[in-house]
């Protein structure tokens, strides 16, 4: 690969995860609750005492969290300059703490409730996941896919339910897809492109429109001919085994939604394969992987692919068999 | 061999040993994708039923892959101890069955006749156990082992610190490292997955941690999770690693897959041995997880629970330090569900300790499988109930580089607070040092990683 790019690539993720990091942050900065207190506010009557109990398992001794014996004196701060000095401390451990939280997208820093999650921050990791969770149930709007001029085709896969459990039949066009692109799609083509929502609609939604047009722009100047376009729901990388027995392209490149996480629910893979037929081995597959806003930006990305695919053309090879031809 | 019951009037015939051990398993889709699951719920209990009047020996007597044609059925035939066997070889799986779950037995005599067993054996037996007899049998059996400390001791829940980072910046690592240190996570291993497998990425993430370790005469032992032969190669290059970690599976096809063989196994665990940075003896480490084989496409027609008993076979062999089942990762085609998933990490857990080997689970899930963080909570309960040597946890469980979750540093410390547990005893006694820990649980200063700030 260009290691130039991948460097260049590699630092915009780097910075997007870091300008993302600093939003989000900043909101938990403005909150008056410190994610590490020094204290709680101790607790007055009505306390439930628990009793020291023995573990038989370890010499340690458990003692209760609410003791009997006495608690040590909270002493209020009164004195204005001491108030000063502890907003003073608190400013600059904060400053500290968010140096930190700017090193990884990671969820640190996030203080505790006793042992538990703070309430906001257990509310933005089931949010994040929800919106993972709906990306994959998701629908792709069929108005983008006729804005782009897809063919829309499917699967042997009825419904997502079964996209889920059997991957075997996500790997092959319904019957009625096989007569389809059999009568409407060009045969031979240099490079076939197709797409599929895969495991995340939202990547569609987001991404296709500029990913597909920069590449087939990119391509177009590069002089490579392109095949029909065409969209299969509930597809798996590997159907492209299947349509390059049909059309028999030089290469076919399947555009498809990944597995969504939390950090990103809408990222899309570009999978890539020098003449797939039914057998391919995985490791002659090649993907560009982690495109969207906060990854490989789209149209970045639709260059980049054209530039593989030539490679991939002059060595007439892809994945492992492209890296021993290229020594 | 009888292969046959008669259940409500229907007689069932189970051809051999091979269908009736996969038509036994509690409901998994990876078994109903690979088609060898029951049909019914019914024909599920008849072939338990088959397998409750099947003898230890007839299990023993009929390989499912024959040793001519499999290293991982050759290493588990090996080790089996003939004088034990004899003394259980006339047992019905029943038997087998309701002598772990007896009140007379424990520790030693599980350990004892475990020697006598083969892995399909106790795959037999787990499929006639219960969520709860699972969870009380697993109990009984303490498995310490040591590294640079020990754990593994009643009383304690270790734990993987994995401060993994989407482009392996080390400071970015650092930075989760220092957040999971102040709730006191990582006595089992600071594990790292890196993105980039190659060598030079290995030596520097392993530089990075064993420097911290040292610098703050942490009790614990570094690994970074490469293919074992890039850590092989940052290993020979002088790089500090306390011990190899690689992911295995149940059958010799299967592992080839992944790049492996016992020869080449048996060559790490030398090398660790010599040029290792750890006290040992145990310095390997093992990752498995049900429905692998399958996705390998290197199964055999047989289930993934008797293929997952096979991986412990395997790696008992290699005496690890450490042994986790990734249970929730593999995705819904194999474990469907929250139920699925949290049957399959009681099974891993009370298999793996069965084979005597120190388990551990990584409690976990991806976004297209059916759970959540709270059925993942809930399983972490039932492991911490039944003994399980450590979890795996992440910052508030999500894990930015796999793009997966797991458990959180808040859950393993609600976890030992909840069962009473402690850390490993002498990385507890660090904790106290470093103001983490007081009276057995987290102390007022605990989740500030400015602590790791000088």
């Amino acid at each position: 690969m260009n290691e130039q790019l991948v460097e260049q690539i590699t630092k915009m993720v780097i910075e997007k995860l870091q300008t993302t990091k600093t939003t989000s942050t900043s909101q938990i900065k403005n909150n008056d609750e410190m994610p590490v207190k020094l204290f709680q506010n101790a607790p007055t009557g009505n306390l439930v005492v628990e009793k020291e109990t023995a573990n038989t398992g370890t010499d340690v001794k458990f003692v209760p969290i609410v003791s009997d014996k006495k608690q040590p004196e909270i002493k209020s701060v009164t004195k204005k300059t001491a108030t000063e000095e502890l907003t003073k401390s608190r400013a600059k451990k904060e400053e500290v703490l968010e140096g930190l939280r700017k090193q990884t997208p990671a969820r640190i820093v996030v203080g505790r409730a006793g042992t538990r999650a703070k309430t906001d921050t257990w509310l933005k990791f089931r949010f994040d996941h929800a919106a993972a969770v709906d990306a994959v149930y998701g629908e792709v709007p069929s108005e983008l896919l006729e804005r782009l001029g897809f063919i829309q085709l499917h699967s042997k896969v009825v419904d997502k339910e079964e996209y889920i459990r059997r991957p075997d039949l996500g790997r092959r066009l319904s019957d009625q897809s096989i007569a389809t692109i059999k009568e409407k799609c060009k045969r031979s083509a240099t490079v076939q492109i197709v797409a599929s929502n895969g495991l995340s609609a939202k990547a569609i939604e987001e991404n296709m429109e500029d990913v597909y047009l920069s590449f087939e722009q990119s391509l177009k100047n590069a002089g490579i001919e392109t095949g029909t376009t065409f969209y299969v729901e509930n597809g798996r990388v590997a159907l492209m085994d299947e349509i390059g027995e049909i059309l028999q392209p030089d290469i076919v490149v399947i555009l498809i939604g990944e597995r969504p996480g939390l950090v990103s629910a809408e990222s899309l893979s570009a999978y890539i394969c020098y003449k797939p037929h039914l057998g391919t081995i995985e490791a002659d597959r090649m993907v560009v992987s982690n495109i969207h806003k906060g990854g490989i930006p789209p149209v970045e990305a639709g260059a980049y692919l054209a530039t593989v695919i030539q490679k991939i053309l002059k060595y007439e090879a892809s994945g492992v068999s492209l890296v021993k031809k290229e020594g | 061999m009888n292969l046959q019951a008669t259940l409500g009037g229907i007689t069932y015939t189970f051809s051999n040993l091979k269908e009736v051990m996969a038509k036994a398993n509690e409901e998994k889709s990876g078994d109903r994708l690979a088609g060898i699951a029951a049909e019914t719920v019914q024909e599920r209990i008849a072939a338990k039923t088959v397998i409750s009047n099947l003898l230890v020996s007839d299990i023993r007597n009929n390989p499912l892959i024959p040793i001519e044609e499999d290293e991982v059925s050759r290493i588990i035939e090996g080790d089996i101890n003939e004088r034990i066997y004899a003394e259980i070889k006339n047992w019905s799986i029943a038997e087998l069955r309701e002598y772990i779950l007896s009140n007379r037995v424990g520790d030693r005599e599980l350990k004892r006749i475990s020697r006598g067993m083969n892995s399909e054996t106790i795959a037999a037996v787990t499929k006639l156990m219960s969520n709860l007899d699972l969870v009380q049998a697993a109990g009984k059996v303490e498995i310490l082992t040591t590294c640079n400390i020990t754990i593994g001791q009643k009383g304690t829940i270790s734990s993987r610190l994995q401060p993994n980072h989407p482009t392996d910046s080390v400071s970015g690592m650092l930075a989760s490292l220092k957040d999971g240190l102040s709730y006191g996570i990582g006595d089992a291993v600071i594990g790292i997955n890196p993105v980039d497998d190659s060598v030079e990425s290995v030596k520097r993430l392993l530089h990075a941690t064993s420097d911290f370790i040292n610098e703050w005469e942490i009790p614990t032992q570094n690994c970074v999770l490469a293919h074992v032969t890039t850590q092989m190669k940052a290993i020979e290059q002088g790089a500090p690693a306390d011990m190899i970690f690689q992911s295995i599976a149940g059958t010799e096809k299967a592992n080839r897959s992944f790049g492996i063989s016992a020869e080449l196994i048996a060559e790490a665990k030398d090398l660790a041995l010599k040029q290792g940075t750890s006290r040992g003896p145990q310095v390997m480490y093992f990752e498995t997880g049900q429905g692998s084989e399958l996705s390998a496409e290197s199964h055999y027609g047989i289930d993934q629970v008797t293929l997952e008993a096979r991986n412990y076979g395997f790696a008992k062999h290699f005496d690890p330090f450490i042994v986790n089942t990734v249970v929730g990762f593999i995705g819904p085609e194999y474990l469907y569900n929250n139920k699925q998933v949290i049957r399959a990490g009681l099974e891993d857990h009370f298999m793996g300790k069965m084979h005597g080997i120190p388990m551990g689970v990584d409690i976990c899930y991806t976004n297209h499988i059916k759970a959540d963080q709270n059925d993942i909570e809930d399983l972490g309960v039932l492991l911490s109930a039944a003994g399980v040597n450590f979890i795996i946890a992440a910052p508030m469980g999500d894990d930015v580089m796999l793009n997966y979750q797991s458990m959180s540093f808040h859950d393993v410390a609600t976890l030992l607070q909840t069962f009473q547990k402690t850390p490993a005893k002498e990385y507890l006694k660090w904790l106290e040092k470093m103001g983490i820990y007081e009276n057995g649980r987290l102390s007022e200063r605990a989740g500030d990683p400015t602590i790791f700030m000088r």
